[in-house]
């Protein structure tokens, strides 16, 4: 099984950490989910891979929609899993559900 | 890059195939967007034999790691065409063309649409297709369910227990189904129902705000105030880049033999997809097994090989965990 932190370069989000890590100029890369959700059991994973393959071009978090409601609410976040892409705090790309791996790659390439 | 047997789908039927091809010693790759399917859909599997209770989930990601215990390869990607040329077959998925000897098609079933106007704008914002997903987004608020048959009333028993109210709408004119659901259904507080009735179009800004729905019979509209429209209007196989290649029923699943053949010789399938009649995890599990000793079989006889008729050997995985 999959664990929620540590092993990967994918930092935790909460609703007080979030808005300072999506500021960077860097690209950043969110992962939205939540324990009941199991696609998203098929995404985080795969979303680790990524924060280790691609970490010079973008930084990845992950926000449980669940236990930092704000946030969720705030960018109305209604289906998971829901990938945010951000650059100086603004959403610069959106992916909803379940996508393959190569996608998420590009969206990374091409925006990064 | 060539392989022996190319399992396009990573749910039970074609990770099963998987492994029994790659055990076999065929040099394999799954070609999938997901791990799962349908099965990422529930929490609890109470039918696996073996398993008391088991999640989606965790069941078939241990399919996975056998798959890949024995060396199956995996790529996360869509095949976006499939060709035979010179007795071999030529996929492409959005970047890559790779070459093999033997196809499964084992991509199963995905979620009928809702066809009707705002559907597309507001996929992920308040339009769903997975109850037990996003259900819990929207606890303290109102949501809709269209659809017919059992799964969708599970999904509106499943989504009162965490919502304020679910509004039911369905085309039957009756609800039909195991009695004991009829009747959780017809005792939940917090749901209304509307029989005979069709949705007609989705609205809202950046979410949904409202639908409007007729009734069939007397004809009336009426718009309900919603945050949300669950889509349960069954499963469909989408076959369309299969089309022309293999042969399909009149529900677009592709027709196989007991070996799990299709009218094209080289090409198998198994699990939803194909029109094998029950819809069970287990059964696409035999399902994949079957295609892959067949399509060993087939490549086998291209090789000039000798082929076998089961798998009842020991074979040390290539990854240890």
């Amino acid at each position: 099984m999959e664990s929620n932190m540590g092993k990967n370069n994918v930092r935790v989000l909460t609703d007080s950490t979030f808005d300072s890590f999506v500021r960077s100029p860097k690209l950043s890369v969110v992962d939205f989910w939540a324990a009941w959700c199991a696609p998203c059991r098929y995404l985080s994973p795969v979303v680790e891979e990524l924060s280790s393959e691609y970490s010079d071009r973008a930084n990845f978090g992950k926000l449980n929609v669940d236990e930092n409601p704000s946030i969720s609410t705030l960018l109305r976040i209604e289906s998971i899993p829901t990938l945010l892409f951000f650059k100086n705090g603004k959403i610069v790309d959106v992916s909803i559900g379940v996508v393959p791996k190569e996608k998420l790659v590009q969206k990374i390439k091409s925006l990064a | 890059m060539e392989y022996d047997i190319i399992v396009i789908g990573g749910a039970a039927a074609g990770l099963t195939a998987a492994l029994y091809s790659a055990r076999q010693g065929m040099k394999t790759l799954v070609i999938t967007k997901d791990i799962g399917g349908q099965a990422l859909l529930t929490n609890e599997i109470q039918n696996y034999p073996g398993y008391d209770l088991v999640d989606g989930f965790s069941l078939l990601n241990k399919f996975r790691e056998e798959a890949e215990a024995f060396g199956s390869e995996f790529l996360y990607d869509e095949v976006t065409s499939l060709k035979k040329e010179n007795d071999k077959f030529i996929l492409k998925t959005n970047d890559k063309e790779i070459i093999s000897r033997a196809v499964i098609l084992a991509f199963g079933k995905t979620p009928r649409d809702l066809n009707v106007p705002g559907e597309t704008s507001f996929k992920g914002h308040g339009v769903s297709y997975c109850a037990i997903c996003d259900g819990p987004l929207f606890r303290n608020r109102d949501v809709a369910v269209y659809g017919n048959g059992e799964h969708a009333i599970q999904a509106v028993i499943y989504l009162s227990s965490v919502v304020k109210k679910v509004y039911f709408i369905t085309r039957a004119k009756k609800i039909i189904g195991d009695d004991e659901l009829v009747s959780t259904l017809n005792s939940l507080k917090n749901v209304e129902i509307f029989k005979d009735s069709s949705l007609l179009s989705i609205s809202g800004d950046t979410s949904v705000k409202s639908i409007k729905i007729k009734d069939n019979s007397s004809g009336i509209e009426r718009d309900i105030n919603t945050g949300a429209v669950f889509a349960e209007m069954g499963y469909i196989a989408r076959t369309d880049f299969v089309k022309g290649i293999v042969k399909l029923n009149e529900s677009n699943e592709i027709i196989v033999d007991s070996y799990c053949k299709t009218s094209e010789e080289g090409i198998f399938a198994c699990g939803d997809v194909t029109n094998t009649p029950y819809k069970q995890v287990v059964i696409s599990a035999g399902h994949g097994a079957t295609a892959a000793l067949s399509a060993y079989n087939y490549v086998q006889n291209k090789k000039g090989k000798v082929a076998s008729k089961s798998d009842w050997k020991l074979v040390n995985t290539v990854k240890t965990k």
